[in-house]
C-alpha cells in the first residue's frame, strides 16, 4: 500500500472536478503506473458535493482511498476541504483553492452556516492545509476557468510526474485555442508552492 | 491497447470485440454510459428503449435473429423487466444474450440497494461478477460465449465502485464475427404455453446442472494460496478490498457466482484454517458455502447495509481477530454544512413546486431530478417509490376520499414514457379525481441526458418521430389537458387551481427545456437592488444556489440577498416570491429577455 499515491479531489457539482481526476489519472498512466480512479455520477452531480479518488503505483486493489489514507487533498472549494480533510494520511497535505461557494442550505436550514475561516478551521484540527488563490490567479490569467489548472498545478509539486506529461495531457484535454493560458496557469500553480511553502 | 475505461466503457467495448452487434437500454445511474459508449462503436445498432421490460424483450427478439446482443439497466430496472426474464430462461437464446445488472450499493443514485445476485439465481440465469473494467471487459466476451454454448442468457453484475471506476485494460482493436444463426421457427421451445413450457422447465434445470459443471474448471475462478491460515472467498468489488488489505491470506476469487462451483469452493475451504467471506450487501455466497456445510464467517462482522470500503473493512476484519494492511485512523470528519445536490438554477421544476407549495397540495413524486423537491428548503413531493408510481399513488389516495387537499401526482417526462402511461390510463378508467403534472423538460435529465421518445432524437443521434404528450393523454381518455411553460406563473396558477375543480383526472404538461441538456441555456442573470431588499428571505426559500446573502443588513438587520450572475438564467422564479418587488433584470435587458 505504502507505493500506492492516493490523490483526493474534491469541490462542487460542475466545478470540473471529474475532468482533473481524468487527467491526474491519464498522467499516472503515461509514466506507466497502474491507475483506478473512482467517483460516483448521477445524484452526485447538481450542484452537490463530489468527489473523485485517483490511486496510482505498480498495482493498485482498490479503487476508494481509505479514511486516513490520502496522500494530497486536492480541494476545489474550501468548505470542501473541511468536509473530506478527515481522509488526509498523517504526513498528507491539504491543497485547497480559497473559493467559497455558499450552499443553499446555509440559507434553508436553521443555525446552518459557512464557516468564517476554513483554513483556520483546518489549521486548529492539525491538518496541513495550503491556501491556493486559484479563482484570483486565473482572473489574473484572463479567464477564471483557468482556476482548476492552477490547482493541478499546484497539486503536480506533490507527485514526482515530469512537467511535461502534465502539460501534453492537458493540452489534449482544453479547447486549442486555450492550450498556452492552461499551460501558464498550470505553471503558475505549480510556482505558487514553491515561494509559498 | 492499454487504456482508462470505467467499467461500464469496460462492457461497452467488450461487448463491441465479442461482436454484440445490438444493445438496448434505458438510462439508469450508475448503468447509462455503457450504451452511451456502445452507441459510438462501428457497425452496430443501439437504442433506448421506453423501458427496461421493452428493452429485454426486444433483446430477446434481436438473440432469436441470431445476434449477439447486450441490455443493459440499473439494478431496479430488472425488476420492471422482470417478467420476460423469467421465461426468457426457460426459452433459451439464439444469439449470445448479455444482461448487464448494475447495481448500486450504498444507493448513491437509487431508491434502494437490492442485491440482484439474488434475481440471476431466482430466474436461473449464469451470473459473472468482475472486480475491474479488465474482467468487465473479458468477462463480457465469456458471457456471451456461455450463453450460445449453454442456450441461457446470462447476467454481468456490475456494481457502481465497478460502473464508475476507471482501471486499466487492455483492449482489442477489432471486433469478432461470430456465426449467425438466423431465426428459426421452433415452437416448442419459443412457445412458452403449459404444454411446452414444462418441459422448457426440466430443460432449464439440465442447462444449469451443465453451467454448474463448467464452472468447476471455468477460468474466471481462481485460486491464490498463500498463507493457509486464512482462506477469504470474495467476488466482485469486494475482492480489490479485501485483497488490499489481506495481502498474504489466500483467496477463492469467484467470477462465476451463479450457479457456484462446489466442488472447488470445498476444496479450497480444506486447504484453508479459516474461511471468511467477503461480500457486499446480502450473503449470497456466504449462504451457499454454509449449506455445503463448512464453517465460515461473513456478515457476523460486514455489514448488509451500503457498500463495502476500506475503512469498514479494516473495522470489520479487526472485529474478526484479522489484522488489516491498513488501520483507518481515528480522524474524525471536521463539521462541515451539508451541500446535498439541488434544482439548477433556472431549472422550471423549481417553478411548478415553488406555485405547488402555495396551494399546499399533497404532492406524489416520481424518479428524476424533480425529486431532489423533497428536500428544504421546498419540500413539496411527499412520495417516491419507483419509476412510474406517482399517477398511481395518487389515484389510491383520492380514490379513499379522505384526502382534505389537491391531490397532485408530478413525473417527468421521461419516466412518463416509461411507467406513467398505465398510471394515466388507470386515472382516467377509474375517473379519480387528481391532477397530473408530467414536468416536460424534453430530456432524461438525472441521467445526465438521454434522449427519448418523446424528444424526436434516437441514442443513434437520428431524428424520428416524437411521441406527442398531450395527444398521448387525450387518447387515453383524459378530458382536461393543458400544455403551457410554467415559467409564466400567472397563467399557470390559473391553471392549476382550475384543475383541481375538475371532477375527475386533469393533466398539466408543463414545458420548459432542461437548463442543462441538450446545450446548457441562454442566460440573462436578474439584479437584486439593494435598496429595496428588506432581507426577508422569502426568494432563499426557492432553494436556489445562485442567491447568497451579503454581508449588508437591512434596516431590520436582516442580511440582504445578491445573485451570481455567474449562475443565473433569468428564470425569474425568485422576484415571484419578492415582496418588496427588489429582484429585476438590469436596466434595458427586459426587452432583450422578452
Amino acid at each position: 500500500m505504502d507505493e500506492v499515491t492516493s490523490v483526493l479531489i474534491v469541490g462542487v457539482g460542475g466545478q470540473g472536478v471529474i475532468l482533473a481526476s481524468e487527467i491526474l489519472a491519464e498522467v499516472a498512466l503515461k509514466v506507466g503506473m497502474d491507475v483506478k480512479k473512482s467517483e460516483v455520477h448521477g445524484m452526485a452531480q447538481r450542484g452537490g458535493a463530489v468527489s473523485s479518488h485517483v490511486r496510482f503505483g505498480p498495482k493498485v486493489y482498490s479503487p476508494l482511498i481509505g479514511i486516513g489514507d490520502a496522500d494530497v487533498i486536492l480541494a476545489f472549494e474550501a468548505l470542501e476541504a473541511v468536509r473530506w480533510a478527515h481522509y488526509a494520511c498523517a504526513d498528507g497535505v491539504v491543497l485547497a483553492n480559497e473559493l467559497r461557494l455558499i450552499p443553499t442550505t446555509a440559507f434553508a436550514v436553521k443555525g446552518a452556516k459557512y464557516p468564517d475561516n476554513p483554513f483556520a478551521d483546518l489549521e486548529r484540527a492539525g491538518y496541513h492545509a495550503v491556501k491556493i488563490p486559484a479563482d484570483q490567479v486565473a482572473r489574473e490569467l484572463g479567464n477564471v476557468r483557468l482556476a482548476n489548472t492552477v490547482l493541478l498545478g499546484a497539486l503536480s509539486r506533490h507527485l514526482e510526474i515530469p512537467e511535461e506529461t502534465w502539460i501534453e495531457t492537458i493540452a489534449a484535454r482544453v479547447p486549442r485555442k486555450t492550450v498556452d493560458a492552461n499551460r501558464e496557469a498550470f505553471r503558475r500553480g505549480r510556482a505558487f508552492l514553491l515561494y509559498n511553502e | 491497447m492499454r487504456k482508462l475505461l470505467s467499467g461500464d466503457e469496460a462492457v461497452a467495448y467488450g461487448a463491441w470485440r465479442a461482436g454484440v452487434k445490438f444493445a438496448s437500454a434505458y438510462p439508469g445511474t450508475p448503468s447509462t454510459e455503457i450504451l452511451e459508449a456502445f452507441a459510438r462503436l462501428p457497425n452496430i445498432y443501439a437504442e433506448w428503449a421506453p423501458n427496461e421490460k421493452v428493452a429485454v424483450e426486444v433483446g430477446i427478439g434481436s438473440s432469436l435473429a441470431g445476434v449477439r446482443t447486450l441490455v443493459a439497466t440499473k439494478h431496479v430496472g430488472v425488476n420492471v423487466a422482470a417478467d420476460p426474464l423469467m421465461t426468457f430462461t426457460y426459452t433459451g437464446v439464439n444469439g449470445g444474450f448479455v444482461l448487464v445488472s448494475a447495481d448500486d450499493p450504498e444507493m448513491h443514485s437509487s431508491q434502494n440497494e437490492q442485491d440482484n445476485r439474488l434475481f440471476a439465481r431466482f430466474a436461473g440465469m449464469p451470473l459473472l461478477e468482475p472486480s475491474d473494467s479488465q474482467e468487465a471487459y473479458d468477462f463480457v466476451a465469456y458471457a456471451l460465449d456461455l450463453s450460445e454454448r449453454h442456450d441461457l442468457p446470462v447476467m454481468l453484475r456490475l456494481t457502481t465502485r465497478l460502473a464508475h471506476s476507471k482501471t486499466v485494460v487492455e483492449i482489442q482493436e477489432e471486433a469478432l464475427e461470430p456465426p449467425v444463426h438466423s431465426f428459426r421457427r421452433d415452437i416448442k421451445k419459443y412457445v412458452m404455453m403449459p404444454v411446452y413450457a414444462v418441459p422448457r422447465h426440466k430443460a432449464l434445470l439440465e442447462r444449469l446442472a451443465r453451467v454448474e459443471a463448467e464452472a468447476e474448471e471455468s477460468t474466471v475462478q481462481r485460486i491464490e494460496m498463500q498463507d493457509a491460515g486464512l482462506g477469504v472467498i470474495t467476488s466482485g468489488i469486494a475482492y480489490q478490498y479485501a485483497r488490499e488489505l489481506l495481502p498474504t491470506a489466500s483467496f477463492l476469487k469467484l467470477g462465476l457466482t451463479y450457479p457456484p462451483p462446489l466442488r472447488m469452493i470445498r476444496r479450497f475451504a480444506k486447504q484453508v484454517k479459516r474461511v471468511l467471506v467477503i461480500e457486499e450487501l446480502e450473503p449470497y455466497l456466504e449462504e451457499q458455502v454454509s449449506a455445503l456445510g463448512i464453517e465460515c464467517e461473513g456478515k457476523k462482522y460486514t455489514s448488509r447495509l451500503g457498500e463495502l470500503t476500506p475503512e469498514r473493512l479494516a473495522t470489520a476484519l479487526e472485529s474478526a481477530n484479522v489484522k488489516p494492511a491498513f488501520h483507518p485512523v481515528e480522524g474524525v470528519p471536521l463539521p462541515a454544512l451539508s451541500r446535498p445536490p439541488v434544482l439548477c438554477p433556472g431549472c422550471a421544476h423549481r417553478a411548478v413546486f415553488t406555485l405547488l407549495k402555495k396551494t399546499g397540495a399533497h404532492v406524489f413524486g416520481d424518479i428524476g431530478c424533480y425529486t431532489l423537491a423533497a428536500l428544504p428548503p421546498l419540500e413539496m413531493v411527499h412520495t417516491c417509490i419507483c419509476m412510474g408510481a406517482s399517477i398511481g399513488n395518487a389515484v389510491g389516495v383520492a380514490k379513499t376520499g379522505r384526502s382534505q387537499k389537491p391531490v397532485v401526482a408530478v413525473i417527468g417526462d421521461s419516466t412518463f414514457i416509461h411507467s406513467g402511461i398505465t398510471g394515466l390510463i388507470e386515472a382516467v378508467y377509474n375517473n379519480a379525481r387528481i391532477t397530473i403534472i408530467i414536468l416536460d423538460n424534453r430530456i432524461t435529465a438525472m441521467t445526465g441526458g438521454q434522449e427519448h421518445p418523446a424528444t424526436g432524437k434516437t441514442l443513434m443521434g437520428a431524428n424520428t418521430t416524437r411521441v406527442d404528450l398531450e395527444a398521448l393523454c387525450r387518447g387515453a381518455g383524459a378530458k382536461h389537458v393543458w400544455r403551457l411553460d410554467p415559467i409564466q406563473n400567472d397563467e399557470f396558477e390559473t391553471v392549476l387551481s382550475e384543475s383541481f375543480r375538475v371532477d375527475g383526472p386533469a393533466v398539466i404538461i408543463a414545458e420548459h427545456p432542461c437548463q442543462l441538456y441538450p446545450v446548457r441555456q441562454d442566460r440573462v442573470p436578474m439584479v437584486v437592488d439593494a435598496e429595496l431588499c428588506n432581507g426577508c428571505g422569502a426568494c432563499l426559500r426557492v432553494g436556489c444556489p445562485a442567491l447568497v446573502t451579503t454581508a449588508e443588513l437591512s434596516s431590520e438587520g436582516l442580511p440582504k440577498v445578491a445573485i451570481d450572475a455567474e449562475l443565473c438564467t433569468g428564470c425569474q422564479v425568485c422576484a415571484w416570491v419578492c415582496k418588496p418587488d427588489a429582484i429585476k433584470f438590469p436596466v434595458g435587458e427586459e426587452v432583450a429577455h422578452g
